[in-house]
């Protein structure tokens, strides 16, 4: 009795309310989503605001203060060659959150595009498949190896060394790493397809795209939300691992994954170098999971009758 | 530091002593040898890479090779020829080499005079792209007189006649094996490159290029006694840090070659107690390598060779000197050599009587210096804070290996660079890659596309000539010769070839050491490089392995046919 009360009035509460509103309430709903939010708005504002309060350069070298631990002078400590670690994170964390962002977004881009045209579309499927299995079949360090050779010199003429090769990393780790969204996404829109409300929307003569927007799409928005908060963590992982090859941002060029790297010669003689960018991409990875659960959750339309 | 050094090599000397007494072929079991940069051939004739060459020396030997002070010991044959016992002429213009009666191959032929004709005719063979041909300058004919006697004739008289077929360098291959592989195809004959039929303590089982190649001891080798390993595993990959840890940590590997790893990190290592590091200072000096030639990638197959023209900026000696004066090498020792590095400004900094002090300007540090060079030169900082001369920058790309002491080093060039107004964008290379000596990668440091790249090279054995001969103008890299010339920087000088023309021709120690010296004082102040470190070569072994007397000079494996285990 209580419950369909309850669910009563949830109904007419929702109903009441906007999108958004009910988006927010949602969310709020969801306490891990919360917390992980507050985080990642804390690393946000660490890395992108930190460098303002903690003036010291990044890149300046004090030989003399070199291997220390954390001081008032240096929080996280200095590297071997007396590099602040706290500057050295924060200006670390811009790049590898923006490499990761982006790259997401990218992969996130063609990934859905391609499963969502192959899921929908009958003859589009075979092909977009094949050439899914084709990327997934293709290994990937010498593939890396190759467009990096071919194209480096150009970005780096054509846009500076620094973002010409931000681009080339971000291309790079996007197109390699769509093809697991897309096939998770097929999968989804094939399930959907064949729901009755989508023959209701097709009877009703609304166009493929208005289908494919206003109704699939919201509908697999949970497993892209997944992909995407997975495609950050493992593109900021990709990217330190192409530093690490001397593939990636030169070595000046501080990156969460790169100063985890140099840090591990270091573990057993200063701890925090491996200690701090290791919490930050861990924190930042769990976070946005955490995010993308909420947000997944907030936007599934099934909920809505709960 | 001294007393260490001193330590270690009592230590190994007392270890070698006692190694010798018992010893029997392949008792003691496998040999674990660490090479973070993996081997890609074992032909040291198509590669003059040291791993490849140290690798290959287990197989091919030379004639006659340098221990561990420094001095000449017959290996393959009975004597040294000196003008003394005969084996020299004495107009100097040639040298005869007796081989050591029942010296065999592997597969059990004979080893003769005609192996070593050969190995000279495969080396100068033309189209060969052979590494080493520096080790053969200047001789018009190597002749079998008879099956134990070997005769090379110079064009010129040579003063110091030991450079082909001595050191690990300038093994000796055998005919059977590499007759049809001269000259065009040396590189195809995979087989022989991969498993080259030698007289050494090992014969190469199994090779998997760039990974692992495993040996077993020699059935036919000359003293019935040795190896004392029955076989060898030499694995390749990974980094200096972790093949450190290797040996000196976890105890895996017996031995560590190349321990490039900032000091501090090897001493925690070394708490563990089961290694132990050797040092021996050579002729290893870590270097910058200035392009003389023009890297814009806008020209396409001319860059970085002569026919692209000069470097824009590289070109004004100011701008070399400039370079220089702004580094400070002590700090450089002090982050990522420690015991096993000192500050220099030669680039032939052993022995000493080859010791030059003309630049040692360059040991300090001179900021101001630099800076007035460069105002004085016409090159004026811009808004952003780099120096520039008719629209050209002086920004320069800075490659080198990937290894931690390395990207050190690279950070601190940059930063005291840009205090001279000189931008630099920095870029590592893995180090198979940048070593490895692929005509088709454009990463390697003979083609050298970047403006200034760092590493370390040395010469074998005590005398410069050879070694000097690299900076030839007829040594410069190039498509035409497969990128296989010695002459990194590109530096062309008539001058210089005059003076190392000259040097071949001195008999004279005292006076050889004079034009040396010359020679290198020249190199360093027209700044064809900027000597940073003297480098000692520092390996690590198991505390169970003993017999390592560690060589500067040669192969660090030369004597790997006395190595055994501590029972």
């Amino acid at each position: 009795m209580t419950d369909t009360a309850a669910a009563a009035l949830a109904d007419t509460r929702a109903a009441n309310e906007t999108p958004m509103a009910l988006f927010r309430r949602k969310f709020g709903a969801h306490k891990g989503g919360v917390a992980g939010l507050i985080v990642f708005i804390a690393i946000l504002l660490i890395v992108y605001v930190g460098p303002l309060i903690h003036t010291i350069d990044p890149n300046k070298i004090d030989i003399r203060a070199k291997n220390q631990g954390p001081s008032l002078l240096h929080p996280f400590g200095t590297d071997n060659l007396g590099h602040d670690m706290l500057a050295q994170v924060m200006a670390g964390g811009q790049i590898s959150l923006a490499v990761g962002m982006t790259a997401m977004l990218l992969s996130l881009l063609l990934g859905t595009l391609i499963g969502v045209l192959s899921g929908y579309f009958r003859r589009l499927d075979g092909p977009l498949m094949r050439l899914t299995d084709l990327f997934l079949a293709l290994p990937l360090l010498p593939l890396l190896l190759v467009i990096i050779l071919l194209f480096r010199d150009t970005l780096r003429t054509a846009f500076g060394p620094e973002t010409g090769i931000f681009i080339l990393i971000v291309f790079v780790i996007g197109i390699t790493s769509w093809m697991h969204t897309a096939r998770i996404v097929r999968g989804d829109v094939l399930a959907v397809k064949s729901q009755e409300f989508i023959l209701a929307a097709k009877s009703s003569g609304m166009r493929e795209y208005r289908i494919v927007l206003r109704h699939i799409l919201p509908n697999v928005l949970s497993s892209i939300m997944v992909s995407a908060t997975l495609g950050i963590a493992a593109a900021i992982i990709t990217e330190s691992a192409l530093s690490f090859l001397g593939l990636g941002f030169p070595s000046d060029f501080p990156t969460w994954g790169r100063l985890l790297f140099d840090g591990t010669n270091f573990l057993q003689i200063t701890p925090s170098r491996v200690m701090w960018p290791g919490l930050a991409i861990s924190l930042t990875v769990l976070s946005i999971n955490y995010v993308g659960d909420a947000i997944r959750d907030a936007l599934d339309p099934r909920t809505v009758s709960r | 530091m001294k007393s260490l050094k001193i330590l270690l090599a009592g230590t190994v000397a007392a270890l070698a002593l006692g190694g010798a007494a018992q010893a029997q072929r392949g008792t003691d079991g496998d040999l674990k040898i660490l090479f973070w940069q993996a081997v890609s051939t074992l032909n040291p004739y198509l590669s003059g890479g040291t791993k490849e060459v140290y690798s290959s020396s287990m197989v091919i030997e030379p004639l006659a090779r340098y221990d561990e002070t420094g001095t000449l010991v017959p290996w393959l044959v009975s004597e040294i020829p000196t003008v003394a016992n005969g084996g020299v002429a004495s107009d100097m213009k040639s040298i005869t080499w007796k081989i050591k009666p029942g010296v065999k191959w592997s597969d059990g032929s004979a080893f003769t005079a005609d192996d070593v004709v050969f190995t000279w005719q495969y080396c100068t063979a033309p189209d060969g792209g052979c590494a080493q041909k520096a080790q053969y300058e200047g001789i018009t004919k190597v002749e079998a007189v008879d099956p134990q006697t070997v005769k090379v004739s110079f064009a010129e008289p040579k003063y110091y006649p030991y450079g082909a077929f001595v050191g690990a360098q300038s093994p000796v291959i055998q005919k059977a094996q590499f007759k049809d592989c001269v000259g065009a195809k040396a590189p195809g004959c995979t087989a022989a490159n991969f498993g080259p039929i030698g007289t050494g303590p090992f014969v190469v089982k199994e090779f998997k290029p760039n990974d692992v190649i495993t040996f077993v001891a020699n059935p036919n080798f000359r003293d019935a006694a040795k190896p004392a390993f029955a076989s060898v595993t030499l694995k390749g990959g990974g980094d200096a840090a972790s093949a450190a840890r290797a040996v000196l940590e976890t105890g895996e590997f017996d031995y560590g070659w190349n321990m490039q790893v900032e000091p501090e990190v090897l001493e925690t290592m070394m708490k563990a107690g089961k290694g132990k590091l050797v040092t021996a200072f050579g002729t290893q000096v870590e270097r910058i390598n200035l392009n003389w030639t023009n890297p814009d990638p806008a020209l396409g197959d001319k860059r970085s060779t002569v026919e692209g023209g000069k470097h824009p900026s590289l070109s004004d000696p100011a701008v070399r000197k400039a370079l220089s004066m702004a580094i400070d090498r002590d700090i450089i020792n002090e982050a990522g050599y420690g015991a096993a590095g000192k500050p220099t400004c030669n680039i032939v900094p052993a022995p000493d009587i080859y010791i030059s002090t003309a630049n040692d300007w360059c040991l300090k540090q001179d900021i101001a210096g630099a800076n007035k060079l460069l105002d004085d030169a016409g090159w004026k900082k811009g808004g952003d804070g780099i120096r520039a001369k008719n629209g050209v920058k002086l920004s320069y790309l800075y490659q080198t290996s990937t290894n931690s002491v390395r990207q050190g080093t690279q950070a601190l060039v940059k930063d005291w660079w840009q205090q001279i107004g000189v931008a630099s964008e920095l870029r590592n290379i893995s180090a198979s890659v940048f070593f490895g000596g692929d005509p088709a990668s454009p990463d390697t440091f003979q083609k050298f596309y970047a403006d200034v790249e760092m590493y370390t090279n040395n010469f074998d054995g005590t005398d410069p000539e050879k070694y000097l001969t690299e900076w030839l103008c007829n040594k410069i890299p190039a498509p035409a010769n497969g990128w296989q010339g010695q002459n990194m920087p590109r530096y062309c000088n008539p001058d210089y070839d005059k003076i190392v023309a000259e040097l071949s021709k001195t008999s004279d120690l005292k006076q050889r050491a004079e034009l040396a010296k010359k020679a290198n004082d020249m190199l360093t102040a027209e700044g064809a490089h900027i000597p940073l470190i003297h480098r000692g070569q520092i390996s690590s072994t198991a505390v169970t392995l003993q017999g390592v007397r560690m060589n500067a000079w040669d192969s660090e494996l030369w004597n790997v046919a006395d190595w055994s285990r501590k029972k």
